[in-house]
C-alpha cells in the first residue's frame, strides 16, 4: 500500500469511528437508553458491514461479518425475540461464519484485487438507491402496524418456549419444522457430495517426480 | 382439232404453253444431273410449245378471215386465279386476279416467241456444245420463253410487270453467261459488267414503268386492258375530247419503260454491249422477246396515249433509228453491226405506233423478230464456223466455205433492207406510208412527221448500206483468217475496209483474236473498244501497245493453224445449227407476207398480220372507232385519196432507199473498195466521234454514274455514321443504364442488406455484453430490474 | 426507536449486502454478502412481528431463515469448492462459461 491509500485508509476509518460516535450520541440522545442500545447495535451492524465490504482482506472481511451478526443478535434481543438472538448467535456465528473461515481458508487470496471493481461507481449506485428505496418506504408508508411497541407480552412464557410449542403443535409449524429438518439432511449430504474429492485430484499429475 | 376457239381446251392448252418451259427449267435446274439428255428435252418441249403456238395462230388468222372478232380471256374458261383480295378490306383497295388474255396481238406474238424460241434450242444444241454451263444454258432460256409468253399472255398491266421484270432478270443471267468463267479475264469481266448494265439500264425504264403503272392505277382503280381502254376513252370524252394532263404523264412514264427495254435513245446503252452473251441469247432477247416487249407494251397501251405522247414517241424512235443506223456503219464485230440495226430497227418500230401506224410498228416487230432472229443465228453460224472469231476483217470469201449460212443471211439482210418481196419490205413500207400519211394530210401535220420521215428514209437507206457492208466483208473477197499481216493488209485493203491500218496506227484497237480456243465465246476483242470505258475496272488495254499486240495475235492465230484441231479452215455448221437457220429463213422470206400464190398482187394485197390485228380487233369497236373515227362522205374521199397517194410514196421511197443503199454497198466494197478508206481519211475526227459511239457512255459515266456514286458514298456515310451510330447510341445508353443499376443494387440493395447484417451485428454486440457469463453481472441486472420494479410499484 | 428505525436498518444492511455480491471480486464476498442480505431480512420480519402482533409468526419465519441460511451456507461452500478446482480461480468473472 502506498501512502496514499494508507491516507485514505485511515481517513475512512476515521471518519466511520466519527460517525458511529455521532450516531451513538443520536441514539441517545433520541430515545434514551433504548436508544443508545439500538443506536450501539445499528452501529455494530452496520459498521461491520461496511466494514466487510470495504476490506481489502478477506478474514478480516469475515470477522467484521462476525461483528455484524453479532449485532444482528443484539437487534433480536432489542425486539424480545431472546431465542432467536441466541439462535442468531449459536447457528450464525457459530456454524456460517466458521465455514466461512474454512472457505476463507481453503481459498488463496487474490492478492492483485483492487478494493473494488471497476464499475464501483455503478454498482455503489445500485446499492444507494437500494438504501434509499428502503429509507423512503421506511418514512412515507403507512404501516399496517402501528409504530408504537407493544406493552402486552405473554406472562411467564418465555419465547424460547413459546417457539418450541410453534415448532410441535400440530395446528402451528410443524410441517415447516419437518420439512425444515429434511433440508437440512439433504444440504448436508449434498454439501458432502458436492465437495467429495474426485479421482482426478486423488491422482498424482503426470510428470511430478515420485 | 379444229380452228375454231373452244374456251375450255384452248385456255388449257395456253396454261399448258406457259407451262412447258418452266417445267423445262425446273427439271433442267434441279435434275441436271440425272438428265443427260435434257437439252434434247427441253428442245423437244419448246417444238411443241412452237407447234401449239403456231396453231393457235393459224386459229387467230382464221378467225380473222372469217370475220369474226377473236378476243378471248380465260374468265371464258373458268379460269382466274385470284391473285391479292383486298376489296372492301380497305378504301382504294383492289382486287388482283390474274387470267389470260388471248387476242390478236397475243396470237401473233405468241406464234413468233414459239418459233424463234424453238430455232434458238436448236441452234444452241449445236452452237454451245462443250461450254461449261450447258444445262444451265438451257433452263435459263427456257425460263426466259417463259417469261416472255407470260407477257404475251398477261390480261392486266401488273401480271405485265411481272413477267416483264422477270424478263429483266433474266437477260440478265443470259448475258451474263460467261461471266462464270474466270479462265478468260477478259470475257469473264465483260459478261458480268455487261449483263449489270444491262439490267440495270433497262430498271430505269421499269422504274418509269411502275410510275406510270401507279398513275393509272390512282385514276382508274382497275389494270386490266379492256377496262383500261374503256376508261380512258371515257376519260378523255369526259374531258371534252383532250386528254387529261394527268393521262399525259402517264402515258410518258409507260413510255419510259418502252425506252428502257427497247433500247430506244438514251437508255439504247445496254444492248451493244449486250454481246458479251452467247449469240444464242442475242437472238433471243435482241431479235425477239425481250426488245419487242417494249413494242408489245405500247401496242397494249396505245389507246391510253395522248397525240402529245405520240409525238414524243414518234420523236424518240425516228432519233434513235437515225443515230444508231449512223454507228452501224463503222463498226466491225459481227454481232455488233446486229446490234446496232437491232437499235435502228426498234427506233423504226417505235416510230411507227407514234406516227398513227400501231399495225405497222406491231407489224414490223414481227417481222423483225423473224429476221433478225436469223441474222444473228447466221452470224452466230459464221463465228462458230471461224472457230469464234467474230471480227469481220478477219473474215472474208466465206461464201463458198459456209454456203448455207450464206444464203440464209443474204436472205435475212435483204429483208432487213426492205427489198420488196421479203418479209422486212412489207412491214418497213407500212410504217413510211404511216409517215407518209401524217405529213401529207394536213391536218394532222406536225414538224415531228416530217422530221420522222426524213430520219427514217434515211435510217432505211443506211440500214441497207450496212447490212450489204457487212455480206461484202464477210463472205466476198478473200479469206483473211489465215494470213500473215503484210498481206493482211493488202486484203483489207482490196476489200474495202475504210479504216485505218490496225498494224500501223496506235488506235487502241485490242486483239483480233484470241488465241485460245475451246468452245466458249472467246471475245473477238474488236469488242473491247466497243465496250464501254466506264469507271468500273476495265482491262485497260495499252494504247501504245495495241500494235505489237494485234500483230502478235494476228500472227498467233495464224501460227496455230497448224496445231488446230478444227483445221483451221471455217467450216460450215452442223445440221443443228442449219435447220434452225433455214426454218428463220423461210419466214424471212414469207413472214411478211405469203405471196407465193398471188405474186401478182403482192405489192396491193394486205398481209396477214394486217388482217389478223387491227385496231377494232385489238381494242374492240367502241375504242378503235373513238381513236379513229371513220371518216364519211368528203372526208372519205380525201382519207382515201391520202391512203392511195401515201401508199404509192412509200412504195416508191422504201424500194428507192432500199436499192439506193445496196447499190452503195455494192460500190464502196464490190468495185471501188479503195473509197471507203477515203472517205473516212477525209472525215477524221468525225469518224472518230462516231466510232466512239458519240462518247455517250463517257458522258454517262461522267455524270450520272459519278452522281450516283457520290450518292451511294453519301448514303454509305450516312448508314456507317449515323444508322450505326444511333446503334451505338442505343448500346451505350444500354450500358450506362446497366452501369448505373448495378451503382444502384450496390449502392442501395446491397447497402440495404448490409445495413440490416450491421444492424444485427449491432444489436448483437450490445446485446453480447448482457451475456458475459459472470454471474455478478447478471445479479447487478436482476437487482437493477428488480429495483426499478419496486420503486414504481411502491412510489408510483 | 420506531419501526422505521428498523426497517431503515435493514434497508441498509440489505444495501451492503449487495454491494458485496455486486463489487467484489472474490467469491467469498458473495457468500457473505447472501448472509448479510439474509439478515436484514430476518431483521425485517422480527421488527415487524415486534410492533406488530402478538403472535410469534415473525419469529419463526425468521428461524427458519436462520436454518435455511445455514443449509445455504453449506451447499454454497460446497460450490465455492467445486468452482475453485474447476477454475483455479476465487474471482467470479472467470467462471464464464456461459459467455456467447
Amino acid at each position: 500500500m502506498d501512502a496514499r491509500q494508507v491516507a485514505l485508509q485511515r481517513l475512512f476509518y476515521g471518519a466511520l469511528g466519527v460517525l458511529s460516535l455521532a450516531a451513538l450520541g443520536v441514539g441517545l440522545a433520541m430515545a434514551g437508553a433504548s436508544g443508545l442500545a439500538f443506536a450501539l447495535f445499528a452501529v455494530m451492524t452496520l459498521g461491520g458491514g461496511l466494514m466487510c465490504v470495504w476490506e481489502r482482506s478477506v478474514v478480516r472481511s469475515a470477522f467484521c461479518l462476525m461483528a455484524t451478526f453479532t449485532g444482528i443478535a443484539g437487534f433480536f434481543v432489542l425486539l424480545e425475540a431472546d431465542f432467536l438472538a441466541m439462535a442468531q448467535i449459536l447457528i450464525y456465528v457459530g456454524g456460517i461464519l466458521a465455514l466461512l473461515l474454512f472457505a476463507v481458508m481453503l481459498t488463496p487470496p487474490d492478492l492483485g484485487e483492487r478494493r473494488l471493481s471497476r464499475v464501483f461507481a455503478a454498482l455503489v449506485l445500485v446499492g444507494g438507491a437500494t438504501l434509499w428505496l428502503g429509507i423512503e418506504v421506511a418514512r412515507t408508508a403507512r404501516w399496517a402496524v402501528h409504530g408504537a411497541p407493544l406493552d402486552g407480552r405473554a406472562e411467564g412464557v418465555s419465547s424460547a418456549e413459546r417457539i418450541g410449542v410453534g415448532f410441535l403443535a400440530v395446528d402451528q409449524y410443524v410441517v415447516a419444522f419437518e420439512l425444515a429438518a429434511v433440508v437440512l439432511t439433504v444440504a448436508l449430504v449434498a454439501a458432502v457430495y458436492i465437495a467429495r474429492r474426485r479421482k482426478a485430484d486423488l491422482e498424482p499429475e503426470k510428470g511430478d517426480a515420485v | 382439232m379444229s380452228l375454231a376457239f373452244d374456251p375450255a381446251v384452248d385456255f388449257a392448252l395456253l396454261l399448258a404453253v406457259l407451262a412447258i418451259p418452266l417445267a423445262g427449267y425446273t427439271l433442267q435446274i434441279f435434275l441436271r444431273r440425272k438428265l443427260p439428255h435434257g437439252d434434247k428435252l427441253l428442245t423437244a418441249g419448246m417444238f411443241v410449245v412452237m407447234c401449239l403456238t403456231v396453231y393457235f395462230g393459224a386459229k387467230g388468222l382464221h378467225a380473222a378471215y372469217s370475220g369474226e372478232r377473236f378476243f378471248h380471256h380465260s374468265s371464258e374458261a373458268g379460269l382466274e386465279f385470284g391473285w391479292l383480295y383486298t376489296a372492301g378490306t380497305v378504301p382504294d383497295s383492289m382486287n388482283i386476279v390474274m387470267g389470260v388474255l388471248y387476242d390478236p396481238l397475243g396470237a401473233a406474238m405468241l406464234a413468233v416467241v414459239g418459233i424463234v424460241s424453238f430455232c434458238v434450242h436448236l441452234f444452241s444444241i449445236g452452237y454451245m456444245h462443250g461450254d461449261k454451263r450447258y444445262p444451265i444454258f438451257f433452263a435459263n432460256i427456257s425460263l426466259f420463253t417463259f417469261a416472255m409468253l407470260g407477257l404475251v399472255l398477261a390480261d392486266n398491266l401488273l401480271v405485265l410487270f411481272i413477267f416483264w421484270e422477270l424478263m429483266g432478270a433474266m437477260s440478265y443471267l443470259l448475258i451474263g453467261h460467261f461471266s462464270h468463267d474466270p479462265s478468260q479475264p477478259f470475257f469473264h469481266r465483260w459478261a458480268t459488267w455487261a449483263s449489270k448494265k444491262a439490267f440495270l439500264t433497262t430498271r430505269i425504264g421499269d422504274v418509269c414503268l411502275f410510275i406510270g403503272i401507279f398513275m393509272l392505277w390512282d385514276h382508274f382503280h382497275t389494270l386490266r386492258f379492256t377496262e383500261l381502254w374503256e376508261h380512258a376513252r371515257l376519260a378523255v370524252v369526259e374531258n371534252g375530247g383532250a386528254f387529261p394532263a394527268w393521262m399525259t404523264w402517264a402515258g410518258l412514264f409507260v413510255f419510259g419503260g418502252t425506252v428502257g427495254k427497247s433500247a430506244q435513245f438514251p437508255l439504247h446503252i445496254w444492248l451493244p454491249d449486250a454481246m458479251a452473251g452467247p449469240t444464242p441469247v442475242s437472238a433471243m432477247i435482241h431479235a425477239a422477246t425481250m426488245v419487242a416487249a417494249g413494242v408489245f407494251l405500247l401496242g397494249r397501251m396505245y389507246p391510253l396515249l395522248s397525240p402529245e405522247v405520240l409525238s414524243v414517241v414518234t420523236m424518240v424512235g425516228a432519233t434513235t433509228a437515225l443515230f444508231a443506223a449512223t454507228m452501224g456503219l463503222v463498226v466491225y464485230d459481227l454481232k455488233a453491226v446486229l446490234a446496232y440495226s437491232t437499235i435502228s430497227q426498234l427506233g423504226f418500230m417505235v416510230a411507227g405506233v407514234g406516227l398513227g401506224g400501231v399495225v405497222a410498228g406491231m407489224f414490223h416487230m414481227t417481222t423483225h423478230a423473224f429476221f433478225k432472229a436469223c441474222l444473228f443465228l447466221s452470224a452466230g453460224s459464221v463465228i462458230h464456223g471461224c472457230h469464234h472469231v467474230q471480227d469481220m476483217r478477219v473474215m472474208g470469201g466465206l461464201r463458198k466455205k459456209m454456203p448455207i449460212t450464206f444464203a440464209c443471211m443474204l436472205i435475212c439482210t435483204l429483208a432487213i433492207a426492205g427489198v420488196p418481196f421479203f418479209a422486212g419490205f412489207f412491214s418497213k413500207d407500212r410504217i413510211i406510208q404511216a409517215a407518209f400519211l401524217r405529213v401529207l394530210d394536213s391536218r394532222h401535220f406536225d414538224g415531228w412527221s416530217l422530221y420522222a420521215l426524213i430520219a427514217l428514209s434515211v435510217a432505211a437507206a443506211l440500214t441497207a448500206f450496212y447490212m450489204f457492208r457487212l455480206i461484202f466483208l464477210t463472205f466476198y473477197g478473200e479469206y483473211r483468217g489465215n494470213l500473215e499481216h503484210h498481206r493482211f493488209s493488202e486484203s483489207l485493203a482490196r476489200t474495202g475496209y475504210e479504216g485505218p491500218d490496225p498494224h500501223e496506227h496506235a488506235e487502241p484497237v485490242v486483239a483480233i483474236a484470241d488465241h485460245g480456243h475451246g468452245h466458249g465465246e472467246h471475245g473477238a476483242h474488236g469488242h473491247h473498244e466497243d465496250a464501254h470505258h466506264g469507271h468500273h475496272a476495265q482491262p485497260q488495254v495499252a494504247h501504245a501497245a495495241a500494235p505489237a499486240h494485234v500483230a502478235h495475235a494476228v500472227h498467233a492465230h495464224a501460227e496455230h493453224g497448224a496445231h488446230d484441231a478444227h483445221g483451221h479452215e471455217p467450216h460450215e455448221s452442223p445440221r443443228v445449227i442449219t435447220i434452225a437457220l433455214a426454218i428463220l429463213a423461210l419466214l424471212g422470206v414469207f413472214g411478211g407476207h405469203f405471196w407465193l400464190f398471188e405474186p401478182h398482187k403482192v405489192l396491193h394485197a394486205h398481209p396477214w398480220f394486217e388482217q389478223l390485228v387491227t385496231p377494232a380487233s385489238m381494242y374492240g369497236e367502241e375504242v378503235a372507232h373513238w381513236m379513229a373515227p371513220e371518216p364519211t362522205g368528203h372526208e372519205l374521199e380525201h382519207h382515201e385519196h391520202l391512203l392511195h397517194q401515201s401508199h404509192n410514196l412509200a412504195l416508191i421511197v422504201s424500194s428507192a432507199v432500199a436499192l439506193l443503199g445496196i447499190g452503195l454497198a455494192f460500190l464502196f466494197y464490190i468495185v471501188r473498195p479503195d473509197v471507203p478508206g477515203r472517205i473516212v481519211a477525209a472525215l477524221g475526227q468525225v469518224y472518230t466521234v462516231v466510232r466512239r459511239k458519240y462518247y455517250i457512255d463517257e458522258f454517262i459515266d461522267a455524270t450520272v454514274l459519278r452522281a450516283n456514286w457520290a450518292l451511294t458514298r453519301l448514303l454509305k456515310w450516312l448508314d456507317e455514321n449515323v444508322v450505326d451510330g444511333l446503334v451505338k447510341l442505343v448500346a451505350r445508353l444500354n450500358k450506362l443504364g446497366g452501369s448505373f443499376a448495378a451503382w444502384f443494387d450496390k449502392t442501395f440493395v446491397d447497402g440495404a442488406v448490409n445495413a440490416v447484417a450491421l444492424a444485427s451485428q449491432v444489436f448483437g454486440a450490445a446485446f453480447r455484453l448482457v451475456q458475459t457469463g459472470r454471474i455478478q453481472q447478471y445479479a447487478a441486472f436482476a437487482m437493477g430490474g428488480a429495483l426499478l420494479t419496486a420503486a414504481w410499484l411502491i412510489l408510483a | 426507536m420506531g419501526l422505521g428505525a428498523y426497517v431503515a436498518v435493514s434497508a441498509a444492511l440489505f444495501a451492503l449486502g449487495l454491494v458485496a455480491i455486486l463489487a467484489r471480486r472474490n467469491v467469498i464476498y458473495i457468500l457473505m454478502g447472501i448472509e448479510m442480505i439474509l439478515n436484514a431480512a430476518n431483521i425485517n420480519f422480527v421488527a415487524f412481528n415486534r410492533f406488530g402482533t402478538m403472535q410469534l409468526d415473525g419469529q419463526m419465519f425468521a428461524i427458519f431463515t436462520i436454518i435455511l441460511a445455514a443449509a445455504e451456507a453449506a451447499v454454497a461452500l460446497a460450490i465455492v469448492l467445486n468452482v475453485f478446482n474447476l477454475f483455479d480461480s476465487v474471482k467470479p468473472s472467470e467462471a464464464d462459461l456461459l459467455r456467447e
